[in-house]
């Protein structure tokens, strides 16, 4: 088994004082999918954009697909990093001004100097995976939340990344919208990709995920299966979060 | 009921706006009979019997008052067009260079605007002319053999020349207006949403392409009102021109109520061609709103 994600004590803050995160430390092997877990502002999405740069961090190392980077931020290391890693944002953050097959087909075409019939055509082809390939003309102001989500994975998904991040992908959803954007999660999961997805969907979790971390106050408290996690969690403070979240 | 009282408001504003005008007529009426002259265009077709520094057409003293006002005109119209173009290039770049994430480069843009924000046009202008160009020590400042001098002789570029007064006035204009113009951009740029920048570069795009391609399309709706009024304003701060002494509509006029003492009819003619600028103006980029919103497929 291959590491393609190893985090070494990273350590962040924003502010003076508090930590964002605080000496996080996790490897993920490929194929596997990690899941993250933990209070709002624990340091979620802070520590998932910092695999593909998009949040600096103040000391540690990461390696991702084997590149090296540390708190210098080389940008083309990271340039690198982001050609090989797509990523999937709680708010879709597709171009309003571009069709859906333009948000597709333009990475393709401008970063990876691909020809514009070669990239539709894969476009295509992902948007009749994630079941959408009627709206490939429309733009995403006429598409349902879900469907701009399955939209944003196949965007993701164009540059055949090896590893794919998704921050929350179902928390602006509808509930009736969830299933279809954690089915297409499963399948690609199924196929293999790799992934770390922060969610606080339960069942997807335990039927998807390889391993669930949970983070509070920017620290890791633990890592476990999902089996583990869900029945007997080995810390205080996750079996209390577990409790809230059934609440709701 | 608040509808009503809307309409009671714009009644009265228009009444009070019509009063206004009614008295200001009614003193150039009085003022016109008392000092006996009348409004007469007539004296348009004399000899202006003035040289020009700098004329775009043929220009001789023995030419017409209404060829020197032409003139004048043509010289505004060159110096607005030309610092439009110029200004918006620089504003651009300072703009983005304002909302930079590199934290020396913000800084620099954030100085040059707060410095030409907080000093006079008029004074910038005086620099640029007295310091800027008058003041160029051995007389040139950069020489490229055949392509670009900057002396005290003003700007020459791939033979065309440009008088000292007109590059004051350019570089002035154009970098006072610049300043402005990145305000307005960098409000463009900060009416995106932070995910968008997130997701173009998740992908892999660089700063420029994504900036191109994402960024500024969805900025421009934003940018365009701002733009519009900084190239009105740019147009009726031309009129300083006078005070580095290039000959413009303004300064052509003011010599002109001088000579003759026609000075409602010079105010006419002045008021006429800026409204006409502006109408040049903001009907251009009125074209381009419409492009834009057009070109809008989207929500
Ligand atoms: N850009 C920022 N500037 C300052 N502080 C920030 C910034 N982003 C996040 N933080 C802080 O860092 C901490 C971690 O935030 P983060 O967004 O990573 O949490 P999260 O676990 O993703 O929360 P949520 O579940 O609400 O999305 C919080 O205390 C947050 O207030
Ligand atoms: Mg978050």
């Amino acid at each position: 088994m291959k590491p393609v994600l190893i985090a070494k004590n990273l350590i962040k803050s924003y502010t003076k004082g508090s930590r964002a995160l605080d000496n996080v430390s996790l490897e993920l092997n490929q194929g596997r999918v990690l899941v993250v877990m933990g209070p709002s502002g624990s340091g979620k999405s802070t520590l998932i954009r910092t695999f593909n740069g998009l949040e600096n961090f103040d000391k540690g190392e990461l390696n991702v697909l084997g590149i090296k980077i540390d708190s210098t931020h080389d940008e083309q290391k990271i340039q690198r990093i982001r050609k090989r890693v797509g990523m999937v944002f709680q708010q879709f953050n597709l171009f309003p001004h571009l069709s859906i097959l333009e948000n597709i087909t333009l990475a393709p075409i401008h970063v990876q100097k691909r020809r514009k019939i070669d990239a539709e055509e894969y476009g295509m082809y992902l948007l009749n995976q994630m079941g959408i390939d009627s709206h490939a003309r429309k733009y995403p102001s006429q598409l349902s939340g879900g469907e701009q989500q399955r939209v944003a994975i196949a965007r993701a998904l164009a540059l055949k990344p090896e590893l794919l991040l998704f921050d929350e992908p179902t928390s602006a959803l509808d509930p009736e919208r969830i299933n279809e954007v954690l089915d297409a999660m499963r399948r690609l999961a199924e196929q293999g990709m790799t992934m770390v997805v922060v969610t606080h969907e339960i069942g997807f979790a335990k039927e998807v995920s390889d391993q669930v971390l949970f983070m509070d106050s920017g620290k890791v408290i633990e890592t476990s299966t999902p089996d583990i996690f869900f029945s007997n969690a080995k810390h205080e403070r996750s079996r209390k979060f577990l409790n809230q979240l059934d609440k709701y | 009921m608040n509808k009503h009282r809307n309409i009671f408001l714009q009644y009265f504003i228009f009444i009070v706006f019509i009063s206004l005008f009614g008295i200001l007529i009614n003193n150039l009426a009085i003022n016109l009979i008392r000092t006996g002259i009348g409004i007469n265009f007539s004296w348009l077709l004399k000899p202006a019997s003035f040289a020009l520094a700098e004329y775009p057409l043929p220009y001789s003293a023995s030419d017409t008052y209404a060829w020197a006002l032409f003139i004048g005109w043509l010289n505004s119209l060159k110096v607005i067009f030309i610092s439009l173009i110029l200004s918006t290039f620089i504003g651009t770049l300072i703009g983005f260079a304002r909302t930079s994430t590199h934290s020396l480069i913000g800084l620099i843009a954030a100085g040059y605007i707060t410095i030409i924000r907080q000093t006079p046009l008029l004074l910038q202008l005086m620099f640029w002319y007295f310091v800027g160009f008058l003041g160029l020590k051995d007389n040139i400042l950069i020489h490229i053999e055949n392509i670009f001098k900057v002396s005290n002789q003003g700007i020459e570029l791939y033979g065309l020349s440009f008088s000292s007064e007109f590059s004051a006035l350019l570089f002035g204009l154009s970098i006072f207006t610049s300043a402005y113009i990145a305000e307005v951009i960098r409000g463009g740029i900060l009416s995106v949403s932070r995910g968008q920048w997130e997701a173009f570069r998740s992908l892999g795009l660089s700063e420029i392409k994504g900036l191109i391609s994402i960024i500024i399309p969805q900025a421009l709706p934003a940018i365009i009102p701002g733009l519009t009024s900084q190239y009105l304003n740019l147009a009726k701060n031309s009129t300083l021109a006078i005070a580095v002494g290039y000959s413009d509509i303004y300064s052509i006029n003011d010599t002109i109520i001088n000579q003759t003492g026609r000075a409602i009819e010079c105010f006419i003619i002045l008021l006429t061609s800026f409204l006409f600028f502006n109408l040049i103006i903001s009907n251009s980029m009125e074209i381009v709103n419409k492009i834009i919103v057009s070109s809008k497929k989207y929500n």
